[in-house]
């Protein structure tokens, strides 16, 4: 049985960034977290389409024909970059208003968000 | 529940779920294999559509329907963000830059002590790049069908190089610049303006989505038929929802304060 | 060429770990930045150009920059509890 580095690499991002949102004492902190977990899913798909000895699916200066790496995990990848930036921005100003409100970071003691 | 208790339930599940995923891993494809049966399709098909870039190709072309629900996704929350941020009872939105200080938090409305301003090394450097980086936005959005780029990378580094300006310590520029509710509709402008098109294509005959223009010559600025269109309409999307996004933050942070004795 | 593609498997992992035992979230703040220019060379190496952009522009960008304004409208915050 032989898993490559990459896949291992992808696991062990994942189970840090929960380990992370666990033990965290700190909203923003978990955020951060959360969004290192999301990275893993990142690797897995970029380390799936990856082809030895092969080159970027940009045909601008190689003749087409020339053996690339996958293009759809990359698509799946770039928007999914871009849109959970701002899934994050929106959880950033969730736990602003969490603190303003409850007057603690710690998630323990933040209950529910009220009005 | 307390830390320690939360510790050991997530390392049971940790456990688990690590030798799951070893042993799943150990099914996949070897890394670097060379079969990739769905990759040389689609390089195929956007390689028979003009678009020299694949990945464009991909997400706007033969997935388009995809990248439609991403942007409905960046839309909704940045309208969610914006709920959030908005001012409650209780807040009042101090006048950025007039200086008046109403407490005597000492912050002046800039986000820093009053009379401290950036170096003027870092100033003379925002100013520089300035329309370095709006041109090189432009460019990737432009160019998303031919080279690495696109709308959603154009669109970012169009954003954060606006707010080069508030790097170089001029608030008020980038204040009066970043007027909110016109980004707000170009937002709404940009989202409607990819179902616009993908229904254009719906009068064709053809499929929602599907690339009716017609293709051009390889490597053309105007080439690839629908796929810079939609590259625009993501830009144009983008980079209003990233400017209303980092204006609510920045705002909230410089600008709203709290009444003096509301609870 | 494998050997570069591990070490800056290696090195991503490292970086993550990083973030994560960064309690302070100034400092995460820098560590993610971090993290972002390191992800941007993993993707580069992977041949993604498209990727490598879009998570430079955004990973060591924006999302830093997010959260050092969350963390000091925080910090305003309990300065003007403090202060009452």
């Amino acid at each position: 049985m032989s898993v490559h580095l990459a896949y291992l690499v992808a696991g062990w991002l994942f189970l840090v960034g929960a380990y992370g949102i666990v033990v965290s004492r700190d909203l923003v902190h978990a955020v951060v977290c959360l969004s290192v977990a999301q990275s893993s899913s990142y690797v897995l798909l970029l380390s799936v389409g990856y082809r030895r000895g092969a080159t970027s699916p940009v045909f601008a200066d190689i003749p087409p024909g020339s053996p690339v790496v996958d293009p759809v995990v990359q698509a799946l990848v770039f928007t999914d970059v871009v849109v959970s930036a701002t899934i994050t921005a929106l959880l950033l100003a969730l736990a602003i208003q969490a603190e303003k409100r409850s007057g603690s970071a710690n998630p323990g003691r933040v209950s529910g968000l009220r009005g | 529940m307390s830390t320690r208790t939360r510790l050991v339930v997530f390392a049971v599940g940790a456990l688990v779920l690590a030798v799951a995923y070893v042993a799943a891993a150990d099914l996949l494809p070897g890394f670097g294999a060379t079969s990739h049966p769905y990759g040389s399709r689609a390089v195929n098909a956007a390689v028979n559509h003009r678009t020299p870039n694949s990945i464009s190709s991909v997400s706007f072309d033969q997935r388009g329907f995809d990248t439609l629900g991403e942007e409905f996704i960046l839309v909704l929350s940045v309208v969610g963000t914006m709920l959030l941020l908005r001012e409650a009872p209780g807040e009042e939105e101090e006048d950025a830059g007039s200086g008046d200080d109403t407490g005597d938090d000492g912050a002046g409305g800039q986000g820093r002590p009053p009379g401290a301003s950036p170096p003027d090394a870092v100033r003379l450097a925002g100013y520089l790049m300035l329309p370095l980086t709006c041109l090189v936005g432009g460019y990737l959005v432009a160019h998303g069908h031919l080279s690495p780029g696109g709308g959603f990378q154009g669109g970012v580094a169009l954003a954060t190089g606006v707010h080069l300006l508030y790097l170089a310590g001029d608030y008020q520029a980038l204040d009066r610049f970043r007027t909110l509710p016109p980004f707000e509709v170009a937002e709404a402008v940009g989202a409607g303006g990819f179902v616009a098109v993908g229904a254009a294509a719906l009068l064709v005959g053809a499929a929602f989505l599907s690339n009716v223009l017609p293709k051009g010559t390889w490597l053309a600025l105007v080439s690839a038929g629908t796929v810079p269109v939609l590259n625009v309409a993501a830009g144009v999307a983008v980079v209003s929802g990233l400017m209303v996004l980092l204006g609510e933050f920045l705002e909230q942070t410089l600008v709203v304060r709290e009444e003096e004795g509301s609870p | 060429m494998t050997l570069l593609v591990d070490l800056v498997l290696v090195l991503v992992g490292a970086v993550g770990t990083a973030v994560v035992l960064q309690r302070e979230a100034t400092a995460q703040a820098l560590v993610l930045a971090e993290f972002g220019l390191a992800f941007t060379v993993l993707a580069l190496v992977l041949q993604a150009p498209d990727v490598a952009l879009s998570l430079f522009l955004v990973g060591s960008t924006v999302v830093p920059l997010l959260v050092l304004v969350a963390v000091s409208k925080r910090q305003e915050s309990n300065q003007q509890e403090a202060q009452k």
